[in-house]
């Protein structure tokens, strides 16, 4: 009898190349057009960089370089922010023993996940409006800080549960205070672990659209609700360009955090 | 969610007693910026509308009664069901599960055949299927857009090979909403179930195969009951964001495929908005969600009990 392989399905690879074809042609498509001569969306005229320079240059270019500024600016802040906070967060979950509230700590850190999108971003316009603050870059920014703390959280509590505290136990042996411990030998081995959490979280905040668009206030814009407004007049070439180039920093973006997630595994084997 | 709990060999004591201090910033930000507005939402939806868009200190549950009650243009007939919204929530738990079935149809195969690979290999493919995850949600939604518009590239090729002599009309239908809602989350579907499936034990393949059960057997009764978690896992994060989503429905779809999210946005638009109402529909959805995720809870723990 022909014996059997277990590990194959016929018809399994066909579907993983359906599935492949699905996530990327869209984006192809996109990226060949942001290439074309023609003003025209749909006739290809040839190759050319016009649109790219449109970008840069053209009648709405300072638009959307104020909107890239700010999506820039939140990020990084909001990423930073929600870093540190989850640190903090992943350090007293792992290396504080057992304490009061530390299921209910673990579920609020998850909270942001949990509730629908939409809904956080109605809450947040009522919070706002109530408390009298007007929307702008603050706002945004509060909103991003509080959402990105579970994306940033979840590499750096992965990684901290591959780290045993022996490293620290015997650095506070030798007279280290829990202070230097941390400092000296906990940070730098969650050292990875941070830098995910923060691409993720950085990420995460110049994804965001639909929390934005609801507590931007008048006149704001961050890039994603930059595009949707000028999307909602009709797909331009230029959109076609920005997207493309947007692709590009996500990209980037990924294949960092691969490399650094796998030299954070080298450092475990 | 997919996050394990605390505990285990990595747990330890060297920073007891400064739980508190640690965790304080987290409490802080999430508690005053999300528990605080959610609950001040929960009120806002028993108030009364102010009519350029906010609201009286009065307490009423006309949000309510107007999402499920139909009383007439003037308010004054005998109530019956209002099906207006009961519509659109039912339409969005439709396209939502209907997304999330098809994302399982293609993304188990697909986590199947990455896990099976050789460990070079498998990374390469799972960088291909996560890029896509870490591309603006809006920035694919508008490719997605761009491709099945009537004039777009997919009509052009379809029309040039001859399968269709005229476009396909896909754009502003339920359908498209479909294809978005499935292109947004189907990575969110790969990846659990990729984590559960590289964790199979192919002895249990083996010990099938010798009591003579075939490919499709061993598929139905050994590797689909062991993988189930990751399954789950999978259609949770499908599910979730799929029944709130703005975007696909907003750009893809029309005035026939109206979501949940598009309905809750309108009520904070302008001076047409009613934010009691619109915080009353938030409150549903987010219950609805709640219950889905405490049903995931309870049968997690069930299973680990087991």
């Amino acid at each position: 009898m022909r014996q059997l392989d277990l590990r194959r399905f016929p018809g399994f690879f066909a579907v993983t190349m359906l599935c492949v074809v699905v996530l990327y042609a869209p984006l192809m498509v996109v990226a060949v057009y942001s290439f074309n001569a023609s003003s025209s969306i749909t006739l290809w005229g040839g190759f050319s960089l016009d649109w790219y320079a449109d970008v840069f240059t053209g009648p709405e270019a300072p638009k959307f370089r104020v909107a890239a500024m700010n999506s820039l600016i939140i990020a990084v802040l909001a990423g930073c922010g929600a870093t540190i906070i989850a640190t903090a967060a992943a350090v007293a979950m792992h290396r504080a023993g057992r304490f009061r509230g530390k299921t209910a700590s673990f579920a609020l850190i998850n909270l942001p996940l949990m509730v629908p999108e939409v809904v956080t971003a109605v809450a947040s316009l009522i919070f706002f409006t109530a408390i009298g603050f007007s929307g702008g870059v603050g706002t945004i920014l509060l909103a991003h800080l509080t959402f990105c703390i579970p994306f940033a959280y979840l590499p750096i509590a992965a990684r901290m549960q591959s780290i045993p505290d022996a490293y620290e136990q015997a650095a506070m042996d030798l007279y280290a205070t829990p202070w230097e411990a941390f400092r000296l030998v906990l940070l730098p081995l969650m050292m990875p672990g941070i830098f995910s959490g923060f691409l993720l979280a950085f990420i995460i905040s110049l994804d965001d659209f639909l929390i934005t668009n609801f507590v931007k206030g008048a006149g704001v814009e961050t890039l994603p609700t930059a595009i949707f407004g000028a999307v909602k007049q009709g797909i331009k070439p230029n959109i076609m360009a920005i997207s493309t180039l947007m692709l590009g920093v996500s990209v980037v973006f990924v294949t960092l955090s691969w490399l650094i997630g796998r030299s954070g595994q080298r450092d475990k084997a | 969610m997919a996050a394990m709990a605390p505990g285990g060999a990595s747990s330890s004591e060297i920073y007891k007693g400064n739980a508190p201090r640690l965790l304080l910033p987290t409490w802080v930000v999430i508690g005053v910026f999300l528990l605080v507005p959610v609950a001040l939402m929960a009120i806002y939806s028993f108030l009364t509308k102010e009519f350029r868009g906010g609201v009286i200190w009065e307490f009423t549950l006309a949000a309510y009664d107007q999402f499920f009650l139909d009383r007439g243009l003037f308010g004054d007939e005998p109530p019956s069901i209002e099906w207006t919204y009961i519509t659109i929530f039912w339409r969005s738990i439709w396209q939502a599960g209907l997304a999330t079935v098809l994302c399982l149809l293609i993304g188990f195969p697909t986590a199947w055949f990455i896990a099976t690979r050789d460990a070079r290999m498998r990374t390469v493919w799972l960088l291909v299927v996560t890029v896509p995850y870490w591309v603006n949600l809006l920035i694919r939604t508008v490719s997605m857009k761009f491709l099945i518009r009537d004039e777009g590239p997919l009509n052009a090729f379809l029309l040039w090979t001859g399968v269709i002599d005229q476009p396909l009309g896909l754009i502003n239908t339920n359908l498209a909403v479909q294809l978005g809602l499935f292109y947004s989350y189907l990575p969110f579907m790969v990846l659990p179930i990729y984590a559960a499936v590289e964790r199979y034990d192919f002895a249990l393949s083996e010990a099938a195969a010798d009591l003579y059960a075939d490919r499709w057997t061993i598929l139905r009764l050994v590797i689909l009951p062991v993988v189930k978690p990751g399954l789950v896992a999978g259609c949770i994060l499908v599910f979730v964001p799929s029944l709130g989503a703005f975007l696909a429905p907003d750009l893809l779809g029309g005035a026939k495929s109206f979501m949940i999210g598009s309905l809750i946005e309108e009520q904070f638009k302008g001076a047409a908005g009613n934010w009691p109402f619109g915080a009353a529909a938030a409150m549903i959805l987010m219950t609805i969600v709640m219950i889905v995720l405490l049903v995931y809870a309870r049968s997690q723990t069930r299973e680990a009990a087991a």
